[in-house]
């Protein structure tokens, strides 16, 4: 039973033993089936590359059936959710610094009349063009619809209106990333992706490792309590985790060109509870694991939501209800939208408080969970 | 540490350790029952039993680790319910397994330990700590690449450091060599003498044989405690020594004696073996017709601690069966 020096027998009882070993460890076993359930339904119902229905506010200062028509053919296109209409101009730009819509549709006073002098009134849309790929295919489809939305009402004496180009010119003023940049979308993300990614898995990694080791039997019998056990492991990472930030941050400045349009001090107080709300979570997950390979499961299984669903990769406007609330539930989907309105749109702390009200919720959670998991005995 | 030191309650009648009811089980299984245990200030008390008898979950109920299901008493005259936070602070526990940093160096494991404990004059500690080991030169090396008579060593002076005044010690010398065996238990006397009480598990007899009081524990039940003499008494066991010309006659005699009536152990020491039972007529009658083998020579003998431990392991029930 031999093939090429291969004992085939031999080769069998190595199989055989992989096989139990894989069938002790129920979490590991649990995570072969888990991954690829939760990586298929997030792909195949969760993530949309073709985002619909974004958020739209409309600002109307002309109350005629032309808007109308447009407001009611851009609702039809599927792109394109008519989610407010602002009755001021600082309401409408509120809506859209603080990410409430996507796009401001803005329709000039004495639309119809221009329109039908054929004096091709302009069409103003505002796109929150920090994620260029949210706004990409509407604003291909919003091209189209102008030169289409009228044609039902231009009949008559009106019909010449319709030939040769649009009856109305359409401005689009991509704010916040006039370029289209993706860098300026990705690369504060990253930020985000980076400290969760490590902050969850160093603290998992950390405590399991000492009970692993043994260590944490040694460590129980001195003087030492719970609170004193997590916060000795939790402050150097938040040293880490400032040190990374930092040098991502000057990477986006000085290699991409990304703008840090609002304040630091904010933003390292956000920093501050997103990283916390991360530590949390991964002394949680080592109070649960039983050994290191576990610990990065658990890792794994809350790092691949965070990344698919916060808006980091897909646009979230693009999800489905549930998807998105699952992304709310997440720290990181706050997170970033507060490095985005921070760095390039320049929003100040009231801009960001739901965000952040948010993310504080989440780190209050994770940090009763961790402390009330830790035992101060081995039972 | 020192203030609650100094507020340290008298022991009750001397005893360093006062507990009894003591159980604990985890789910179906009763690992400690119904436990009981004084040991005296200054004492050096050997804990016995054979593996899985419960002895670990003992020393971690007694040091606080572990709540146990029932019972109570006390350990250096704290409650061990309710005062576990101070006996941690009087008590040095060293662990069957190396549970120091392995990728701290020895400097900075002892130096970690005397910041835990708060100890005043770390610095100094820390350096007596490690000329007193002989550990000087080596202070730098990490504490993972030590051998395993230097990892005891170093163990046993992480514990000690914070002057407990109790020392349990589970398996201290498992896995290290006879003369480092021997300078740990020098070591354990000379702490022992200056009034620190030590509570150590081991296998090995020669150990048990240096302990001022032993206690023999199995499947969670206490089977013997006093002197090593006294738990010899108690017994009741006869045991003979026979020796023969070579090991294979021996080795014949053992197949044919064993199983009768009256025998209850035949264990072989190469040429000789210890043939020893409960009932002392029973086992005379049972060997009589090999007495007068002009190849062998019989002797009555006292029997050795191994097989007074041995014969109360077949007499436990195992409560895995």
């Amino acid at each position: 039973m031999t093939l090429s020096g291969i004992n085939i027998r031999r080769l069998i009882a190595l199989i055989n033993k992989e096989f139990i070993q894989m069938r002790r460890d129920r979490l590991t076993f649990a995570m072969m089936i888990g991954v690829p359930i939760m990586q298929l339904l997030l792909f195949g119902y969760a993530i949309n590359s073709d985002p619909k229905q974004l958020p739209t506010a409309v600002y109307s200062q002309d109350n005629s059936t032309y808007a109308r028509s447009f407001v009611s053919a851009m609702h039809n296109s599927d792109y394109f959710n008519i989610a407010s209409e602002p009755k001021t101009q600082e309401e409408a730009d509120e809506l859209i610094r603080r990410g409430k819509v996507q796009f401001l549709i803005q329709i000039p006073p004495n639309f119809s009349r221009d329109l039908v002098r054929g004096e091709r009134p302009k069409l103003l849309l505002d796109a929150d063009a920090t994620d260029p790929s949210a706004t990409g295919n509407a604003i291909s489809a919003i091209n189209v619809l102008v030169g289409s939305a009228f044609n039902h009402d231009l009949t008559g004496p009106l019909s010449h209106l319709r030939q040769n180009q649009a009856p109305v010119e359409l401005v689009i003023h991509r704010r916040y990333n006039a370029d289209g940049r993706s860098q300026y979308n990705i690369v504060p993300g990253l930020i985000g992706i980076i400290l969760t990614m490590t902050m969850v898995m160093f603290t998992a990694l950390a405590v399991t490792r000492e009970i692993e080791r043994g260590t944490m039997e040694n460590l129980l019998t001195m003087p030492v309590k719970p609170i004193e056990v997590m916060i000795g492991k939790i402050i150097p990472y938040i040293f880490v985790a400032y040190v990374q930030t930092a040098l991502v941050l000057i990477a986006a400045v000085s290699l991409f060109g990304v703008p840090f349009n609002g304040s630091l001090l904010i933003f390292s107080l956000a920093l501050f509870v997103f990283v916390i709300a991360n530590l949390s979570v991964g002394y949680t997950f080592s109070t649960l694991a039983q050994n290191q390979l576990q610990a990065m499961q658990m890792t794994f299984f809350f790092f691949l939501p965070s990344i698919l669903l916060s808006g980091f990769m897909f646009p979230f406007s693009g999800m489905p209800t549930w998807a998105q609330w699952i992304g709310d539930a997440l720290p990181l989907t706050h997170f970033l939208r507060i490095v985005r309105g921070i760095m390039l749109k320049g929003n100040g702390l009231s801009d960001i408080t739901t965000e952040l009200t948010a993310m504080a919720i989440f780190t209050v959670i994770a940090v009763f969970l961790a402390l009330s998991r830790f035992r101060q005995t081995l039972d | 540490m020192h203030d609650e030191a100094h507020q340290a309650p008298p022991l009750e009648n001397g005893l360093a350790i006062n507990v009894h009811g003591l159980s604990k089980s985890f789910g179906e299984r009763t690992v400690v029952d119904n436990f009981e245990m004084q040991v005296e200030q200054g004492e050096i008390y050997g804990f016995l039993g054979p593996n899985g008898s419960g002895k670990t979950t003992t020393i971690r109920l007694l040091c606080g680790l572990l709540t146990p299901d029932s019972g109570d008493g006390t350990c250096l005259g704290y409650n061990i319910l309710t005062q576990s936070r101070q006996i941690k602070r009087q008590v040095g526990y060293m662990t069957q397994k190396f549970s120091l940093y392995g990728d701290l160096s020895i400097r900075e494991n002892l130096d970690f330990v005397a910041r835990v404990y708060e100890l005043p004059d770390r610095i100094n500690a820390v350096n007596d700590t490690l000329r007193k080991l002989n550990l000087t030169g080596r202070a730098e090396q990490l504490a993972g690449t030590l051998s395993g008579g230097w990892k005891q060593r170093l163990a046993l002076a992480s514990c000690i450091m914070h002057r407990p005044r109790l020392l349990l010690l589970d398996e201290p010398t498992a896995g290290v060599d006879p003369k480092a065996r021997r300078e740990f238990w020098d070591e354990i006397h000379m702490l022992a003498n200056d009034g620190l009480t030590v509570l150590v598990s081991t296998h090995y007899m020669d150990e048990a044989e240096r302990c001022h009081k032993i206690c023999y524990l199995a499947y969670g039940k206490l089977l013997a405690r006093g002197t090593v003499e006294e738990v010899i008494a108690q017994s009741g066991l006869t045991t003979w020594t026979v020796t023969g010309p070579n090991h294979k006659r021996m080795m014949r005699l053992a197949h044919d004696l064993t199983g009768r009536h009256g025998i209850d152990m035949v264990a072989p020491f190469g040429a000789t073996l210890h043939i020893s039972g409960e009932d002392g007529a029973a086992l005379e009658q049972a060997i009589s017709s090999y007495r007068n083998d002009p190849d062998l020579s019989w002797s009555k003998s006292a029997p050795t601690l191994e097989d007074v431990f041995i014969s109360m392991m077949n007499d436990a029930p195992d409560n895995f069966k």
